[in-house]
C-alpha cells in the first residue's frame, strides 16, 4: 500500500512539472507579448526593449525556464507583469476563494448525490425515471449559463440575492452576525450553481453503482439470512458502492474546478479561475505559471487524498489485494 | 454494430428520444437558410427592431419567433445558424479525438514492449493534465476561430478512447477468430486493421456520443469567454455571452442558445446511454 502510494505520489509530481513545463514553453510559442500589452501602442521599441530587459525576457528561453524553476522551487513567485504586485499575494487571496466554492460545493453535490442516487436504487420504476431525467438535465447545464438563469431569476427578478462578488461594498463595515450573512448571500448563487450541476452527476453514478453492487450474490446472501431491508441498504449496498464513488469524487476535483473557472467569471468570483483568464489575456506570465502549478497541485492531491479513503474504506485495497 | 443493435436503440425510449431531438438540431442546421429568416447578422432599423420580445412581428413585416437581440437581429435565425457551428465544431472535435484516440490506442495494444507502454504512460500522463486550463491556455493564446476549437478540443479529449481501444484490442487479441486468422498467415497489421479493429470500435461509439455532448458544451464555454467562434458569426456560446448584457431588457436572447445546448447535450446523454445498453448484453434490460 505504501509502495503505491509513492508510485502515485511520484505520477503526481511528473504530472505537475509537465503542466508547468508545458505551459511555459506554450506561453512563450504564443504571439503576444506582455511588455507589449503593458506599455501599449505608442512605446517606441527601445523602451520595449528597455522593459524586456529589466523583466529578464531577452533571455534564451531554457536560462528563463530553468531560472523560473528555481525561483519558484524557494517561494520567490516573482511580480505580476500587469499589475506589478508580487504573484505569492495575488494567489493567497485568491486560493481560498476557489477552494471555499468548490470543496462546499463538492460536500454539497455529493451529499444530494448520494441521497438522490439511493433513492432512485430503490424507487419504483415511475419515480426512478423522473429522477434519472432530472439529473441527465442538471448534468447537462452549463455552468456559465445556469450562473446567468439564477441570476436573472434570484438578482434581477426577485431581486434577493447578489450576483456579483464575494462580498458587498460595505463588507469592511460591517461586523460578525451582519458581515457572515453578507459572504452567505454572495456565496449563495455560484454554490448553487456549482453545485447543482455536480449533483446531476453524482446521482447519475450513485444509482449504477449501487445498482451494480445490488445484484451482487453476497446482497442476495444478506437478504437470505433475514436482515431488514434498510439495514442491507445502509450496510451492505451503500458502504460497498461508495468505493468507486469516493474515487470519482477525487476525480471529479479537475471538473469540478473547471466549471469553477467559468463560473467565477461569471459571477466575478475573486478566485484562481478568474485570476487565470485574466493573466492569460494579458500574457502575464509569472502569473500564469503560479496559478497553473497550484491548480495542477490541487487537482493531483485531490487524487491522492481518493486514493487514500479508497484504501481506508476497503480493507482488500488496503492489505494490497485489490491490484487490478 | 449490427442491425439488432440499431433496433434495440431505437427502442429503448432514452434512445429514440436522443435521436430525434439530435436529428431535429441537425436538420435545422442543416437547413437553417431554409426554416429562418435568412442572414444571422443581417440588422435593420437597429432602435426600432431591438429588443423585440419573442412572437412579435417588427415594422418590416419580420415575424420573430425568438424575438431579436441588442442590434435587432432574429434571435432564431442565429440560432439556427449557431447550430451550423456548435454541432460542426462539436462533431469535428470528437471526430478528431477519436481518430487520435484510436491510432494511440491500437498502437500502444501492438507494439507491447516499451513503444506500448511510453504510448499508455504518454496517455495515463495527459489525462491527469488540467483540461479547461489547456483549452484556456490554448484558446487564448491564438487568434480565436472555429478551426482552433476544433484542434484544442481534438487534442485535449483522445485520452479515453486511447485507453478504451487499448483495452478492447487487447482482450480481442486473446479471442480464438484471430488466433485463427493469424494460423492462416494473415499479417498481423493486417489482422489488427480488418479484424480487431472494426470490433473494437463498439465502445468507442459510445464514448463518441457522450463525447459529442462535453465537446459542444466546451465550445460554448470557450466563446462565452470570447475564446471560441467570434461575433457575428454565431454560436450558441457566443450567443449566451452576448445575452448576459441583456439578462434585464430581453433574457430570451441568452435563454434560447442555453436550452437548445442543454436539449442537445441531454439528448447526446441519452442516446450515449441508451448505445451502452443495446451493445452491452449484460446490462440489457428484460
Amino acid at each position: 500500500m505504501l509502495a503505491a502510494l509513492a508510485r502515485r505520489a511520484v505520477t503526481g509530481l511528473a504530472v505537475v512539472a509537465g503542466v508547468v513545463t508545458l505551459t511555459f514553453f506554450l506561453l512563450q510559442l504564443a504571439p503576444g507579448d506582455p511588455v507589449e500589452r503593458l506599455l501599449g501602442p505608442a512605446a517606441t521599441p527601445e523602451q520595449v526593449l528597455a522593459q524586456r530587459r529589466a523583466l529578464g525576457l531577452d533571455r534564451p528561453l531554457m536560462v528563463q525556464y530553468v531560472a523560473w524553476l528555481g525561483q519558484f522551487a524557494r517561494g520567490d513567485w516573482g511580480r505580476s507583469i500587469a499589475t506589478g504586485r508580487p504573484v505569492l499575494g495575488l494567489l493567497a487571496e485568491a486560493v481560498p476563494a476557489t477552494v471555499e466554492l468548490v470543496g462546499l460545493s463538492l460536500v454539497a453535490s455529493y451529499l444530494v448525490g448520494i441521497l438522490v442516487g439511493a433513492i432512485q436504487a430503490t424507487a419504483r420504476p415511475r419515480l426512478d425515471t423522473a429522477l434519472s431525467v432530472t439529473t441527465v438535465t442538471l448534468f447537462a447545464l452549463p455552468g456559465y449559463w445556469l450562473g446567468l438563469m439564477l441570476v436573472m431569476v434570484f438578482t434581477y427578478w426577485a431581486r434577493w440575492l447578489p450576483a456579483f462578488g464575494a462580498a458587498g461594498l460595505d463588507a469592511d463595515l460591517l461586523t460578525g452576525w451582519a458581515r457572515l450573512v453578507d459572504r452567505l448571500r454572495h456565496l449563495a448563487l455560484p454554490l448553487t450553481t456549482l453545485a447543482l450541476i455536480g449533483v446531476g452527476g453524482a446521482a447519475r453514478f450513485v444509482r449504477g453503482a449501487m445498482r451494480d453492487v445490488r445484484a451482487q450474490p453476497f446482497v442476495t446472501a444478506a437478504q437470505a439470512k433475514g436482515l431488514a431491508p434498510p439495514r442491507v441498504l445502509l450496510r451492505h449496498v451503500l458502504r460497498n458502492s461508495l468505493i468507486p464513488i469516493v474515487t470519482l469524487l477525487g476525480l471529479s476535483l479537475p471538473a469540478l474546478f473547471s466549471g469553477a473557472v467559468f463560473v467565477e467569471a461569471v459571477f466575478a468570483w475573486p478566485g484562481v479561475g478568474r485570476k487565470l483568464v485574466e493573466a492569460v489575456g494579458a500574457r502575464d506570465y509569472p502569473v500564469v505559471m503560479a496559478a497553473t502549478t497550484i491548480s495542477a497541485m490541487l487537482v493531483v492531491a485531490g487524487n491522492l487524498v481518493a486514493d487514500l479513503a479508497v484504501a481506508w474504506l476497503d480493507p482488500r485495497i488496503r492489505h494490497g489485494e485489490g491490484d487490478r | 454494430m449490427t442491425r439488432a443493435d440499431w433496433r434495440r436503440v431505437v427502442r429503448d425510449r432514452r434512445g429514440a428520444l436522443g435521436g430525434a431531438v439530435l436529428l431535429l438540431a441537425v436538420i435545422t442546421a442543416l437547413a437553417a437558410p431554409l426554416v429562418s429568416a435568412g442572414d444571422p447578422a443581417a440588422q435593420r432599423d437597429v432602435v426600432a427592431t431591438r429588443f423585440l420580445s419573442p412572437l412579435t412581428t417588427d415594422g418590416h413585416g419580420v415575424f420573430h419567433p425568438l424575438g431579436t437581440d441588442r442590434f435587432g437581429r432574429d434571435v432564431w435565425t442565429r440560432l439556427a445558424y449557431g447550430a451550423r457551428i456548435s454541432l460542426g465544431v462539436g462533431g469535428l472535435a470528437v471526430l478528431l479525438s477519436v481518430l487520435i484516440g484510436v491510432v494511440v490506442g491500437a498502437a500502444a495494444a501492438y507494439w507491447r514492449g516499451p513503444v506500448g507502454a511510453a504510448l499508455l504512460a504518454f496517455t495515463d500522463f495527459a489525462l491527469a493534465l488540467p483540461r479547461v486550463v489547456l483549452l484556456l491556455l490554448l484558446g487564448a493564446l491564438w487568434r480565436p476561430s472555429a478551426l482552433l476549437v476544433i484542434v484544442v478540443l481534438g487534442l485535449t479529449g483522445w485520452m479515453s478512447v486511447a485507453r478504451l481501444v487499448h483495452g478492447e484490442v487487447r482482450s480481442l487479441a486473446a479471442r480464438p477468430f484471430v488466433e485463427a486468422a493469424l494460423a492462416l498467415g494473415v499479417p498481423p497489421d493486417r489482422v489488427l486493421r480488418r479484424h480487431i479493429l472494426p470490433n473494437a470500435l463498439t465502445p468507442v461509439i459510445v464514448s463518441a456520443a457522450l463525447g459529442i455532448g462535453n465537446a459542444i458544451m466546451l465550445e460554448a464555454g470557450l466563446s462565452f469567454l470570447g475564446l471560441g467562434v467570434q461575433p457575428p458569426t454565431p454560436s450558441w456560446g457566443n450567443m449566451i455571452a452576448s445575452g448576459r448584457d441583456t439578462l434585464v431588457n430581453a433574457p430570451w436572447v441568452a435563454t434560447a442558445p442555453g436550452v437548445a445546448l442543454v436539449a442537445v447535450v441531454v439528448a447526446c446523454t441519452l442516446l450515449g446511454d441508451a448505445l451502452q445498453d443495446a451493445l452491452d448484453p449484460t446490462r440489457r434490460r428484460p
